[in-house]
Order: C-alpha cells, then structure tokens, then sequence
C-alpha cells in the first residue's frame, strides 16, 4: 500500500468518531470500582464509630485530601493524554491535596493534644494503609491505564506515575472509611508512602502500555 | 507557514464536522512536510533515509487514529509535530537507536520542499497479510482498486456499516501490529 493510498483509505474511515479519553477513563474506572469495593468491604469494612467520626473534623479532612489528589490527579492525566501536552500549567494541581494536608497538620499543632507527635505519626494501622491502599487501588489503576491507552500521551512513565496517583486517591478514600487513625502526621506519611509506591507502579507499567 | 498552519487547522476542523474532502486535503498536504522530517530526521541518526515513507505512514495512521485527542480549538501543526515527533523517536528506538530529534525538524520545512515519495514502503504492506481475511479485503478494496465504501459493500454483499467497522478496525489492527514489531 503506497502512502497516497493508505491517505485515501484514512479518508474513507473519516466518519469514524472515537469517545473522547475522558469519557473512556471514567467507563473503565466505572467497570473496576466493583472489584475494589468487593476487597474493601470483604477485608476491611466501615469502621464501627463512623457516625462519631464524622464530627471530627480530622476525620473528614482525610477525605477532603483524598479526593482532591483523585481529583487533581484526574484532571493532570487527561490534560497529558494529548501528544503536545506537557505538566506545565498544570503541576500545581498536584499540590492541592498537599496544601490540604499542611493546613490540617498546622491546624492538628494548634490544639492540645493527648498522644505525643510521633505516637500520632505512627498510629496503630500503618500495616494495613500500606497493604490495603495499594491493593484496593490495584484493580483503579489497571482501569486508568486502560481508559488512558485510549489517548496519545507524549510521556507515558509520567503519564502512568499519575494514573497511579489517581488510583491511589480513589482507594484512600474507601480505605479512610476504615482506618481509626485520624491525625493529618498519620495521613502525610503513610497515604503518602502507599500513594508513592502506586506511582511508581504506575510509571513502571505506564511506560510500555502507554505507548501510543 | 502561519498561513500554512492555519490552513490546515481549518482543514481539520472541517474534517472533524464530517468534510471527507477537506480531511482528504489535509492529509495530502501534511504528507510532504512529514516526510521531509523523517528524512532529516533518519540522516541525523545516521539511517538510510530509504525508510522515510514507513515512518511517514506510522504517523498518518497515529494522527488518524489519535485525531479524537486534538482539541479544536487549538492550532493543528503543535498537535501533528507531537506525533511525528512520537512516532519518529519510536521508529529510530526500534532500530536500536537513541537519538534526539531535534524540534526543527519538524517546524523549518520550506513551502517549496517536497521530495516524492522513491521507496515503497514495506511494514504496512507487510503486516496487511496477517489481518483477518474480511479486513484485508476491505482495506484493499478501499485502498489499491479505490472502490468507495457503497461499491465495496455491494462487492462483498456487506452492509455500509458493516464495511465501515471492518475498515475502522482494519486500521486500528494494522496499527497495533506494526507497534509490536
């Protein structure tokens, strides 16, 4: 097929109308969530006092950060699904969550305290943040790398490391439902460490299937 | 050049709201500039620039099949040289190369400068043998005896739809394959 007639045959299949990535993300993540609520509520559960969590402000700040990194981390991934797109512009958005966290710990220091700061950082379920996190967010981020496949994306290591970090964001929020650790010091460290490790799981694997 | 590139945003657009003409038209327009890239680009590795015309349907087929991602509201040639560049890159990697490609490439193409198309490409050719039969079909039909979509249809007692999606998924196929090689 010389290169005038593989143009006439593009031409023919101009009709053709591909959903946009965005549209093909949220199906994918949409099939997956099932799985990842089927591990949550098989291993982990609600925790027990959740009407009384609610009205600790703490508590409810773990899932304001959780969702704004999946939902910055949405955002940064589908901006990158474009061939010419780069983070510029658009690495600030990764910062929300971040922000978030450092005006809870500023908060956290203000008060009085029973627990020591380091008891607070280390809490009692680090074990289970770093096993759950990752293994709910497993099944999301197989999902975002499927739905982000369907773009182009110039940097597919970059591309999968946010994919990753969206998965974990979408995880650390049913996995917040359980955890009794509440300080902002727990949250920093661990959600960070679980979400760091699904980061690079995702760039790993990101570099080969988001080739285009 | 800015005339040029606006050119072919309009084209694109018009392209995108159904024009098959004007997608025609485009397509045969960046198709030059294109090779004209990938020929600099294969000399500046040190390749023989015979292989330009495989590279240049790699990107044809990627824009093609990536065209969803191209926001219509920007200018088109940004969009067009993230992918040659992509698919040059790719290209030179798999022939055990790497190399920077330098961003001009694709950006200082004179008007006037259009070599024609010398060596025929092989790897599309290659890999149309290993695709279902009623794909091959079609996309022969369509491509090598120009038979439109409604004749082709007749031919094969298939619907229009029908040869639609066995088009549609002809050319996704061709290019997962070439990928993997």
């Amino acid at each position: 097929m010389d290169t005038d007639q593989l143009i006439k045959t593009l031409a023919a299949d101009n009709s053709h109308r591909a959903r946009s990535v965005g549209f093909v993300l949220m199906l994918a993540l949409l099939a997956a969530a099932p799985v990842s609520l089927l591990i949550f509520f098989a291993e982990l559960g609600v925790r027990p006092d959740v009407m009384t969590a609610m009205r600790n402000p703490f508590f409810d700040l773990k899932f304001a950060v959780t969702l704004a990194l999946a939902i910055s981390a949405a955002a940064v991934a589908l901006h990158l699904s474009r061939p010419e797109a780069s983070l510029r512009g658009f690495g600030w958005y990764l910062f929300i969550p971040a922000g978030l966290l450092v005006a809870g710990i500023s908060g956290e220091m203000m008060m009085p305290q029973r627990a020591p700061m380091m008891t607070r950082l280390i809490g009692n379920n680090s074990r289970y943040c770093l096993t759950f996190i990752p293994a709910i967010s497993l099944p999301l981020l197989l999902a975002a790398l499927i739905g982000l496949r369907h773009g182009a994306p110039a940097r597919p290591a970059l591309s999968g490391a946010i994919a990753g970090m969206l998965s974990a964001g979408l995880a650390a929020t049913l996995y917040a439902a359980h955890c009794t650790d509440d300080s902002p010091l727990f949250v920093a460290t661990w959600y960070t460490l679980a979400t760091a490790l699904m980061a690079a799981v995702g760039a790993l694997v990101g570099s080969r299937l988001l080739r285009y | 050049m800015r005339e040029r590139e606006d050119e072919w945003t309009g084209l694109m657009r018009s392209a995108i709201s159904g024009d098959d003409a004007a997608y025609h038209r485009l397509l045969r327009a960046v198709t030059p500039v294109l090779r004209a890239a990938a020929r600099r680009g294969l000399a500046r590795a040190g390749q023989p620039v015979d292989q330009s015309e495989d590279i240049v349907q790699d990107i044809l087929l990627a824009v093609h099949l990536k065209r969803h991602t191209w926001d219509t509201n920007a200018p088109f040639a940004p969009w067009l040289f993230a992918i040659a560049r992509n698919k040059l890159i790719d290209s030179l990697r798999r022939r055990g190369r790497r190399i920077f490609v330098d961003i001009d490439d694709f950006a200082e193409t004179l008007p006037g400068e259009a070599p024609a198309e010398t060596v025929p490409p092989g790897e599309i050719a290659a890999q149309l043998n290993t695709l279902p039969a009623r794909q091959r079909e079609v996309l022969q039909s369509i491509a090598v005896e120009s038979a439109s979509i409604k004749d082709t249809a007749k031919k094969f007692s298939m619907s229009e739809g029908a040869v639609r999606v066995a088009l549609h998924r002809g050319l996704a196929s061709l290019t997962a394959k070439l990928r993997e090689n």
